[in-house]
């Protein structure tokens, strides 16, 4: 027995079973992020060294990773959308877009709070920094322009061009702010200290950015049912949809 | 192919001198406001020349974008040039070059004026001069691709900003870095390997990726 897989790439079948799992993964993420905080502030040992401010790792190192990852996703499912023209893709595309930026400013600001007392500087011109930084940029750059667009198709197709030309060009600026940085000053700090982690404050963080995942698959869930319906009103199946939420 | 769009491109600018001017013009202002601002001591505006140099290049052959294919679009050209059984891809190389021609060069050939204003020794100039020769035509392509996706749109010009400086970011790196590191006796060569190696990678891709925006933009 085959599953039509293409079947869920319609919007309107998507909209029911993204309606399905959203509870589950809403549930797995509380779930796991109160698991992972209390084992964050409660279990994990202090550091002998950074002291307590270590802490902010666990929310710090889950929001710098899903913000590169959500990138490439993003990216990944806009191309997707751009060589089949599948409508869907190109929506969950736009709706990955505001969690990943979300992430991006997390990493930054809890990695300037972690600056503070550990640099003693809210910001330093390191190679990781900047690099975060200028994701930051490249998802604006990504949702100001699909903002800037009234036509939804050509947002999509504009929006995957501007995603995938950042893809090929990440990793070109990530290597040239690192060359930048250790030409510039032979690196006087450095985010690779790690001297083996503890293993709850590895469990911690594992978990944490168990949770963040979670939480992004049900955000992005969420902001894709909208996007359907936004897009979708003038579809039959979604004036039925409005009738039936009156009729009960 | 090429070489009718970049003539016919020189020609159009020929006739209206006064928007290469105004790019040139922007350059040498931008590059003068510096001073004024940080202050006249030769020996921080010595170390902070390349990058001057650098980023007022990069915001100069910015605001020219917008003039790469918005006279073309506006009067119907463009259209035709897209219908025409020529490959798209040739053409808009053609007309990266014409912008690289008319705003690009202008700036590489006034820059080691402007370095001389701010008291650079004569092989950080020189250094200066090749790194903008190779670094300016890589603005242009890359910036082709945001002028593309932004045809027609409200507010297009400060949106091509947000798309394109980003993704400027390297070639500002290693444009600046080469003078740096020339300065400081270390050697140019592997900034200057690497914006070959931009060049070229952006030779290969930019008008791929800027025909591919030009269609979605023309519907």
């Amino acid at each position: 027995m085959a599953i039509n897989w293409f079947k869920y790439a319609s919007p309107a079948t998507f909209y029911f079973l993204a309606g399905r799992m959203i509870p589950f993964f809403t549930v797995v993420a509380v779930l796991l992020l109160l698991v992972g905080l209390y084992i964050s502030f409660f279990v994990a040992p202090t550091d002998f060294q950074q002291g307590e401010a270590y802490r902010i790792i666990f929310i710090h190192v889950p929001a710098a990773w899903m913000s590169m990852f959500l990138y490439l996703v993003m990216a990944f499912w806009a191309g997707i959308g751009l060589a089949f023209n599948t409508r869907l893709s190109s929506m969950v595309a736009s709706a990955i877009a505001p969690t990943g930026a979300m992430f991006t400013f997390l990493a930054l600001w809890t990695g300037a709070w972690w600056g503070k007392p550990m640099w003693g500087a809210w910001w330093v011109w390191d190679a990781r920094l900047t690099s975060e930084l200028i994701l930051l940029f490249l998802y604006i750059g990504f949702m100001s322009l699909q903002a800037a667009i009234d036509d939804p198709r050509r947002a999509d197709k504009a929006g995957a061009i501007i995603a995938l030309v950042g893809v090929v060009n990440i990793p070109i600026i990530y290597f040239s702010v690192q060359w930048w940085n250790t030409l510039h000053q032979g690196a006087s700090v450095s985010l690779v200290q790690s001297p083996k982690m503890a293993t709850a404050m590895l469990t911690g963080m594992l978990i944490m950015a168990l949770a963040a995942w979670m939480y992004s698959i049900a955000m992005i869930l969420i902001r894709t049912r909208s996007i359907i319906l936004e897009r979708e009103s003038r579809a039959a199946w979604v004036s039925e949809l409005k009738e039936g939420v009156t009729r009960s | 192919m090429i070489l009718w769009i970049i003539k016919r491109d020189l020609l159009l600018a020929m006739r209206r001198r006064a928007d290469v001017l105004t790019t040139l013009f922007f350059f040498i202002i931008v590059v003068s406001l510096f001073p004024l601002g940080v202050g006249p001591e030769m020996n921080t505006l010595r170390i902070m020349a390349p990058g001057i140099v650098w980023v007022a290049a990069l915001l100069a052959s910015m605001l020219a974008l917008g003039r790469m294919f918005s006279g073309d679009y506006t009067d119907g050209t463009l259209e035709q040039m897209l219908l025409s059984p020529v490959s798209l891809s040739a053409l808009v190389m053609g007309k990266a070059i014409a912008h690289w021609l008319i705003t690009g060069v202008p700036l590489v050939l006034i820059a080691p004026v402007l370095g001389i204003q701010y008291d650079l020794p004569a092989e950080s100039l020189m250094v200066l001069t090749l790194s903008l020769l190779m670094g300016t035509p890589v603005l242009s392509l890359i910036g082709a691709i945001g002028a593309a996706l932004t045809l027609g749109l409200r507010g297009g010009g400060v949106l091509v900003s947000l798309l394109v400086l980003p993704l400027y970011v390297p070639v500002l790196i290693f444009g600046a870095g080469a003078v740096e590191a020339s300065a400081a006796g270390l050697g140019f060569e592997a900034h200057f390997s690497l914006l070959g190696a931009f060049l070229l990678v952006s030779v290969v891709c930019s008008p791929w990726a800027t025909a591919a925006s030009l269609r979605i933009s023309m519907g």
